[in-house]
């Protein structure tokens, strides 16, 4: 879990959430686009999950391997979550929703990466 | 408890995308203080447990925002208002009291200052989709 595939799977997460927005703004519906974007975000975090566990498994450093791997599930489960709640929405902020989970998927794998490294308790 | 069903209910439009807000914030501090309670609850007891309370107010702001419940999204939502705002100014004052962080700690800085506007937003929706005074 080192800090440019934090960064990779952060900007990936912006992006989608940037798609996402633009359709917020105008007021288009989830389409297609959107999910492929999302489900390119999906995967990332999946790779992320299975990855940050085998990582977590091999490494002899003192990484708080509850913490991690809860936080690796939690942010793997927001994506589907958010476009189950986004696409029963008619209005814009359908995808208003997934805008803001793909932000806060980002910030979440920044934070991954901070336990990961041991500075965030 | 449950009232009739209003003209605008808070969970649709831009209430649709709060209550997503407000739920990525019961899952973070619920799971947090549950965390923390079961790993160190003797390091910082008024932190944890400020951490317990908090996130019990957003899982219940969460279900009364996303059920439309105006009465309990008030409650919890202005106790929320003023847990950030008290907190806030109590990790300023005495920071001692608070050796660890909660999501409230230094008015939510550390989520993006996110805890201190979200129940402003929160009190703004409620007050937009509230049932027009018919006679």
């Amino acid at each position: 879990m080192t800090l440019p595939i934090a960064i990779v799977v952060a900007v990936l997460a912006l992006a989608a959430g940037a798609v996402a927005a633009v359709h917020t703004w105008r007021r288009t519906t989830f389409d297609n686009p959107l999910f492929y974007a999302v489900a390119v975000v999906e995967l990332a975090l999946v790779a992320l999950l299975v990855g940050g566990s085998v990582a977590l498994a091999r490494t002899d450093r003192d990484v708080d391997g509850v913490l991690f791997v809860s936080y690796l599930v939690t942010v793997v489960v927001i994506p589907p979550a958010a476009v189950v709640w986004g696409i029963a929405e008619k209005s814009r902020w359908g995808t208003g929703v997934v805008a803001l989970a793909m932000v806060t998927v980002a910030a979440l794998v920044f934070r991954i990466h901070g336990i990961w490294e041991g500075t965030v308790v | 408890m449950s009232e009739p069903a209003s003209e605008r209910p808070t969970q649709h439009g831009f209430g649709r995308a709060l209550v997503a807000v407000y739920a990525v914030f019961a899952l973070a501090a619920s799971a947090r203080s549950i965390y923390q309670l079961l790993t160190k609850a003797s390091e910082a007891p008024v932190a944890y447990t400020l951490s317990a309370v908090a996130g019990v107010v957003y899982v219940g702001a969460t279900i009364a925002l996303a059920t439309d419940r105006r009465r309990l999204a008030g409650a919890t939502i202005g106790f929320e208002l003023l847990g950030v705002l008290g907190v806030g100014v109590l990790t300023i004052v005495d920071p001692e009291l608070f050796p660890e962080a909660t999501v409230w700690s230094d008015f939510g800085a550390g989520y993006g200052f996110v805890p201190l506007v979200l129940p402003i937003v929160g009190l703004w929706w409620l007050h937009r989709t509230r049932p027009r005074s018919t006679p």
